[in-house]
């Protein structure tokens, strides 16, 4: 059940500065800890995250251990055309999580 | 000698319950960032356990109906039922909160296994449910039923325990507002139950919470589920009578 909350601006005026936030469900088990018996819990994290304006990269983010669960990422970018912003979580066991907006540039 | 006597007396008589109108929520004592982050649902990580909660009201075990199948839309048919809860029940005689409700919902209704206390599933659709009444009126406890219960949840609240001989009252009666360590006293009020703590880095119960408190002040802390538990839930959501449902909370 990974979730992931996208708030990209609906419509932008060409050239202006837009801000992205994005925040999505993940345990970031840092691969120290050890559960009750004794045994390393496996890494389980969120290494990379990419950005993609109308396919073009606009923000790309390393992620390590010790960032906290439930990663919540801004950043910002500058609105030029319309079109779709893809945002990719890629993971360490499961498929990447893609989500996409659209926006409206005027 | 009089004012000698005055001094004892103010300092061993215990604070009264808050006035009504001095009540603030915890996100009054939160700083601007996090009151920010609770604010905005594309910003609150309580919205992830909401979300999940939507797809489990959706989802149906096998064999038996989904909650939505019986329930329907949950934005019509849960819209102020968490500000109820804990909510006395017929059948058992004493009040049950909402957690468990819904397992027995699961149980009775479903034929499905009850959702392990404090597991992602039961605060995901706990936190569905009670978003549901967010910015409702807490009404729970204010029946004549509950009241021995509540009556037994004040006690628990002004009882000293543990190995620093603390009551809830202590602090969150007498004291709210100052500092314990670097963090606020809030006033403890459950009012956005469950909800995100930053410290958890996840979404958690009311019994959660109280069970942290507990062994705070170095006692045993009550099992999940504990009727004890209960009586304290029911308390703290009647002396909160009135005040706006917030769930998801975030809390620091």
């Amino acid at each position: 059940m990974t979730q992931a909350l996208v708030n990209v601006p609906a419509k932008a005026k060409r050239g202006e500065a837009i801000e992205i936030k994005t925040l999505i469900s993940h345990p970031m088990e840092t691969g120290y800890r050890h559960d009750t018996n004794g045994q390393p819990i496996p890494r389980d994290i969120i290494h990379t995250f990419v950005a993609r304006y109308n396919g073009e990269e606009v923000f790309r983010a390393d992620l390590h251990p010790a960032i906290a669960a439930n990663p919540f990422i801004t950043f910002f970018t500058v609105a030029t055309e319309s079109g779709v912003i893809e945002l990719t979580w890629t993971q360490d066991h499961r498929d990447p999580v893609t989500q996409t907006a659209n926006i409206t540039v005027e | 000698m009089t004012s000698v006597v005055i001094c004892f007396l103010i300092s061993t008589s215990f604070a009264a319950e808050i006035p009504q109108d001095e009540r603030r929520s915890g996100t009054a004592f939160m700083t601007r960032e996090t009151q920010a982050m609770q604010e905005d649902d594309r910003a609150n990580p309580g919205m992830l356990a909401v979300l999940d909660g939507e797809a489990l009201w959706k989802d149906a075990p096998p064999g038996a109906k989904a909650c939505a199948g019986c329930h329907g839309e949950a934005a019509t048919s849960m819209k102020g039922v968490a500000a109820r809860y804990p909510t006395f029940d017929e059948a058992r005689g004493r009040p049950i909160d909402l957690e468990q409700r819904i397992n027995l919902c699961r149980t009775e209704h479903q034929h499905a296994p009850a959702f392990t206390w404090e597991t992602r599933e039961l605060n995901a659709i706990t936190a569905y449910v009670a978003n549901q009444s967010r910015g409702m009126p807490i009404t729970a406890g204010t029946d004549e039923r509950s009241r021995p219960f509540v009556e037994a949840g004040r006690a628990l609240f002004n009882k000293r325990q543990g190995q620093l001989d603390l009551s809830c009252a202590q602090c969150h009666d007498d004291n709210w507002g100052k500092r314990l360590a670097g963090s606020v006293i809030p006033q403890a009020h459950p009012t956005g139950y469950p909800e995100y703590r930053l410290e958890w880095q996840s979404t958690g119960s009311l019994q959660r919470r109280l069970r942290s408190c507990v062994f705070g002040v170095r006692a045993e802390p009550l099992g999940y589920g504990a009727p004890e538990q209960v009586d304290l839930e029911l308390y703290l959501m009647w002396r909160a009578r009135g005040m706006p449902l917030e769930t998801p909370a975030v809390r620091p």
